[in-house]
């Protein structure tokens, strides 16, 4: 009997899923700093099932703009993994990257932007990698896609592709520090994965 | 003047001098519906195209193009509204993502929906702002029947 809708999901296993995604944002982070040649120190993420509708609220309110960038999982483990990046986010890896202060999302060049392309590339693969290696299975991405937008409207291709298996998504934020100097920032993700992908990384993990 | 908010999947209507809102359409359609004479006018804002993609009885019925334009004009109606003096305005359904899974355009769908629907009930569309790639946010001033579109590249358009 696998589960037909996210909302069905129970405590052990909503605790399997903050499992992978500790363990999933610390693969992403070393990767991340690997890529960056900085530093980078993590917090222990904080993994939250929620629904769709309060995920614009937690990131900053509908109308706030971010960087969406997207990516099919595909193999195995298929779904999709959104990444929201605000401004803190941005400003950062601009300045470490680029040696320039971030002035607006409209400002950001093309290269810029392919810098961007390059991080969510590494952390998703990170990340799925992590899931890979505890399960046995295998997974994969695609190219990532980039959209700047206000929050709500980056959302509504989650929301509306995968609304029959539920408004229920896994949110992880994580809190990074870039190098020495630079503040704390935060990056947020969100995984939704198809029912039968999950029922079968729940099989594999004997919890189902 | 008070603003009236329409959550993802909802809708209500709104007499002078209220105004309804809607914030950051993606993929998602704005419908504003207005009866000048009667000045009243109402906002859904739907998710998906039709209500046979609904796969429990518990679905919310306004989230669908089908059922949720069906329940807006069943509410003017019973304000006393005739379907045949309606005209609507829409906006949405943006492409947020060129991604590689091309079939998965929702938005253009979402489109093609909503204008069947009207069609159906002899609606005519006298404004739109549909499709590309950007967010909307959408202010319906019901005592004039302007649609106001706002994005974050476009700036504030008055339909």
């Amino acid at each position: 009997m696998g589960l037909s809708n996210i909302e069905e999901l129970d405590a052990m296993h909503i605790d399997v899923l903050r499992e992978l995604g500790n363990i999933g944002s610390g693969n992403a982070a070393s990767s991340l700093a690997s890529f960056m040649g900085k530093e980078i120190n993590i917090d222990v993420p904080n993994v939250r099932i929620l629904d769709f509708n309060e995920v614009a609220d937690y990131i900053g309110g509908p109308e706030k703009i971010v960087m969406g960038l997207l990516v099919d999982t595909i193999e195995d483990l298929k779904g999709m993994i959104l990444y929201i990046f605000d401004d803190d986010f941005v400003k950062s890896v601009v300045k470490v990257f680029f040696d320039k202060d971030f002035e607006s999302f409209s400002e950001l060049s093309e290269m810029e932007i392919s810098a961007f392309n390059e991080i969510g590339n590494i952390m998703a693969s990170s990340y799925v990698n992590a899931i890979g290696s505890m399960t046995g299975m295998k997974i994969d991405i695609s190219t990532p896609s980039i959209a700047v937008d206000m929050a709500g409207a980056i959302l509504s291709y989650p929301t509306a592709k995968f609304a029959e298996i539920g408004n229920k998504v896994l949110f992880i934020d994580d809190s990074f520090g870039i190098g020495s100097t630079l503040e704390r920032v935060k990056s947020n993700m969100i995984l939704v994965p198809e029912m039968d992908s999950l029922n079968n990384l729940f099989t594999r993990l004997g919890v189902m | 003047m008070g603003m009236v908010t329409i959550g993802i999947s909802d809708l209500n209507i709104a007499t002078p001098p209220n105004i309804l809102v809607t914030y950051a359409l993606g993929s998602c359609i704005g419908i504003c519906l207005h009866d000048k004479a009667h000045n009243i006018g109402g906002l859904a804002h739907i998710m998906l195209p039709s209500s046979k993609e609904a796969t429990k009885a518990s679905d919310n019925l306004r989230r669908y193009a089908d059922t949720g334009i069906e329940e807006l004009v069943n509410l003017l109606k019973s304000k006393g509204v005739l379907v045949s003096s309606l005209t609507a305005k829409i906006a949405g359904g943006a492409q947020m993502f060129q991604t590689n899974c091309s079939t998965f355009n929702i938005g253009a769908r979402n489109i093609t929906a909503v204008k069947q629907v009207l069609a159906k009930y002899r609606i005519p569309i006298i404004a739109e702002d549909t499709g590309l790639n950007f967010g909307r946010t959408v202010f319906f001033d019901v005592a004039t029947g302007v649609m106001q579109v706002k994005s974050v590249n476009q700036g504030v358009v008055n339909l």
